[in-house]
């Protein structure tokens, strides 16, 4: 693995899919802040949990990177093509599994069934994460495509 | 249909973003979000048919009455019907630290409800018409999650523990059912434009909120520090002013409404929900009086931040972040309050051309500086280039302090505070906290004095006028007394109020002109704040009896709660225009003070 690569381009990508989705969130086509439930884990206090949000998920664009990485270096070549549709299949990722069982460990995510309670009050994100606005779906898949087709475009494989 | 509440049947509850207007019926008629210039959420006030409504009530008949629970914007309704009675408290949460321990919403409306004696049965409505009406309510019950509703990107929840159940009927939230004494019940509505939606709360997280919001309100009102007679409506007046200030930018709305009509039935009907000039050097100088130095810091922040895009020239006014672009357009599809249309919304005032703006704004760092405060680098040659403006544009006509939408003329209270620019700027600049061209601003200085005390004076009427030229007089004359351009107590100053009186005077109130000399048709009430600035001159000119007098007597057109909108209706002492309204509000607040033993020594440096 090209290890600076992957420092390098997944930062970027990273930077792009967070453009991306605060774009749409400053539009109104969707709410969902991906470093607002990240931080939101470990404070309620919203302006710190927007910073700490934000480097942990750079941290997690680090580490999708790498998973990507693996991938191109396993398929011998790492093309903008191949980088969206492992956007593609990342993004569905999210939305079809992730955002489902994030009550689950979200320590201040309310269930759907239950409520909210005292400590738990965030909205969940529901079925595709359609609670957070209609479009939400389609911004993040659009979103975590440009991250892939990043990774793909300019990751060099290792020799 | 029934007639409207009266503009003064209406209190505010706020959050220092947002304002809710609630009616004493328990009818929240008015909320704009995120902010005070967004669109309309419940704009009953405007149109009651197509604006939406948030109302809590008892069943029947009954009477009500209101109070502000202490020094804060907690507002407390009681019901009482044959059956019982009902107390409904209604505030929008705010604090301080207790955000940085729990999650809280964007924004969130709390509404308590509470039976004292007997049962009484209410009837619910929650009926959102977002976009000024144009949108329809939408409501689906999500369970335990609450009622949701999702429009345009943001999203209200409601959620309640109401004995009874809610209901969706028609995209509204509806419910009727009967209250028993001793519970108390919560309804909360939240909203989220930004991340995903915080829940809103009932039961104990939202009794911890009400202990909060109270504690918070009642810490801030603790922080006043005037001493003197009047103190109740001197706390009311700055709880108000704080409701309209916009805390993450420290601008102050003049009022959280639009298009209240300044005549019922009229057309002079205007957008109120951004940030004037016009009265920044008032606003300092009372948040400062107030002991408020953080919030008049603030505010004066926000205004050499905002005026930096158009600087060195001057907008009239900006919207809570510094846009000045605010066109004018009509919603012709409401009814307005009253039947008055149109209903506008932005400002056609935001291209007009006004000098005296010049003045207030160095006025207000001027007395920054006077309190200790000191001018950076970009502050200081900020204010200089103002000056700068001033000299080169103080010959030109403007539209004046009351932003005429007549032909462009030579205002003397433009002109004056066209002095007060220069003159603060050079007292700043002996003082070493800018550098100016002291030569240029100090010719400048004596041509504009010379022109006014020539052209802005008439021998035969013993007063300045407000054309020069012309024999016109308007209120806006006070302000040369106010702003010590001439002594309160100098010959001139007082022909001047003596014929402000004669011709603007009406049972203790001013009207700011003769009616129709501002370019436009209909009458309008007279102008609290003119009658509040007619006051402190009488206090500073020695008459603080007389003053006072003028002042208690004034306090009885406030509503009963103690606030004011823009005007009151001289025939039937009813509020007019835009509610509340900061500016009478600051009005009430600098007149007070000058009524205290200690003004006797001027809050203001004597030009």
């Amino acid at each position: 693995m090209n290890l600076p690569s992957i420092l390098l381009w997944g930062f970027v990508a990273t930077v792009v899919l967070t453009g991306a989705l605060s774009a749409s969130q400053g539009m109104g086509l969707s709410r969902m802040s991906i470093p607002f439930m990240l931080g939101t884990m470990v404070t309620p206090n919203r302006g710190r949990a927007m910073a700490i949000g934000v480097l942990m998920h750079f941290f997690n664009g680090w580490i999708f990177a790498t998973v990507y990485a693996l991938a191109f270096e396993s398929l011998g070549r790492a093309t903008w093509w191949l980088g969206a549709a492992g956007g593609l299949v990342h993004g569905l990722f999210v939305l079809l599994t992730l955002m489902p069982v994030l009550p689950g460990f979200h320590p201040r995510m309310a269930s759907e069934q239950h409520g909210p309670t005292p400590a738990r009050l965030l909205q969940p994100p529901g079925f595709m994460a359609l609670h957070y606005g209609r479009r939400t779906p389609i911004v993040t898949i659009l979103a975590h495509i440009a991250y892939g087709a990043i990774l793909g475009s300019f990751y060099q494989l290792a020799m | 249909m029934s007639a409207p509440p009266r503009i003064s049947d209406y209190a505010i509850i706020g959050d220092g973003r947002a304002a809710a207007l609630i009616s004493g019926r328990g009818s929240l008629d008015w909320l704009c979000l995120p902010r005070f210039d967004s669109p309309s959420v419940f704009g009953a006030l405007l149109d009651p048919g197509k604006g939406g409504t948030f109302a809590i009530r008892p069943v029947g008949d009954f009477t009500a009455h209101r109070r502000y629970v202490g020094h804060t914007n907690v507002l407390e309704t009681t019901f009482e019907s044959a059956n019982g009675a009902l107390k409904l408290t209604d505030f929008m949460p705010v604090a301080g630290s207790a955000k940085r321990r729990q999650l809280w919403p964007e924004h969130e409306v709390l509404r308590r409800l509470e039976a004292t004696a007997g049962e009484v049965e209410i009837e619910i409505t929650c009926n959102p018409r977002p976009d000024y009406g144009l949108a329809g309510s939408d409501f689906r019950n999500r369970g335990a999650l609450g009622f949701r509703f999702e429009h345009d990107g943001w999203v209200l929840m409601l959620r309640s523990d109401l004995p009874f159940d809610l209901k969706v009927e028609a995209g509204k939230v509806i419910g009727r059912g009967t209250l028993v004494p001793g519970a108390r019940y919560w309804i909360s509505l939240g909203f989220a434009a930004e991340e995903p939606a915080v829940l809103p709360m009932t039961g104990d997280v939202a009794d911890e909120r009400l202990r909060e919001t109270l504690e918070w309100w009642e810490g801030w009102a603790d922080r006043c520090a005037y001493e003197g007679p009047h103190l109740e409506w001197v706390v009311r007046s700055a709880l108000a002013l704080k409701l309209m200030s916009y805390s993450p930018s420290g601008a102050i709305v003049a009022a959280p409404t639009t298009s209240l009509p300044e005549q019922l039935g009229g057309s002079r009907n205007w957008d109120y929900r951004y940030c004037w000039l016009r009265d920044a050097s008032f606003t300092t100088r009372a948040l400062f009086d107030l002991g408020y130095h953080e919030e008049a810091e603030s505010f004066l922040a926000w205004l050499l931040h905002a005026t930096r895009l158009s600087w060195p020239e001057l907008r009239v006014l900006y919207d809570v972040f510094g846009n000045s672009r605010l066109p004018e357009r009509e919603l012709t599809h409401l009814a307005g309050y009253a039947g008055s249309r149109p209903v506008r919304i932005g400002n056609g005032a935001h291209d007009q051309m006004q000098l005296d703006i010049y003045g207030e704004v160095v006025e207000a760092a001027f007395q920054y500086v006077q309190r200790g405060g000191e001018l950076d680098r970009t502050a200081a040659r900020m204010l200089v280039g103002l000056g700068k403006t001033v000299c080169r544009r103080w010959r030109e006509p403007d539209s004046g302090i009351w932003e005429s939408r007549s032909e462009l003329q030579h205002y003397t209270a433009s002109k004056v505070m066209c002095w007060i620019a220069l003159d603060r700027l050079l007292r700043l600049h002996a003082a070493g906290h800018v550098r100016a061209p002291a030569a240029d601003f100090e010719k400048a200085r004596g041509e504009l004095r010379t022109a006014i005390e020539s052209r802005g004076y008439d021998e035969s009427l013993g007063s300045y006028v407000s054309i020069f030229d012309s024999q016109e007089i308007d209120a806006s004359l006070l302000l040369l007394g106010l702003h010590r351009y001439s002594d309160p107590d100098s010959p001139r100053m007082r022909g001047t109020c003596e014929r402000i009186r004669e011709r603007l005077g009406t049972d203790g109130l001013l009207y700011r002109s003769v009616p129709e000399s501002d370019g436009l048709t209909g009458k309008e009430g007279a102008f609290g704040i003119c009658s509040f600035w007619a006051i402190e001159l009488r206090a500073l000119q020695g008459d603080r009896e007389g003053a006072r007098a003028e002042f208690e007597h004034l306090l009885t057109f406030a509503n009963d709660v103690g606030l004011f909108a823009e005007e009151i209706d001289t025939a039937t002492g009813d509020a007019l225009g835009n509610f509340p309204q900061a500016f009478t509000h600051i009005g009430l607040l600098t007149a007070a003070r000058a009524l205290t033993e200690n003004s006797a020594t001027p809050s203001m440096v004597q030009s």
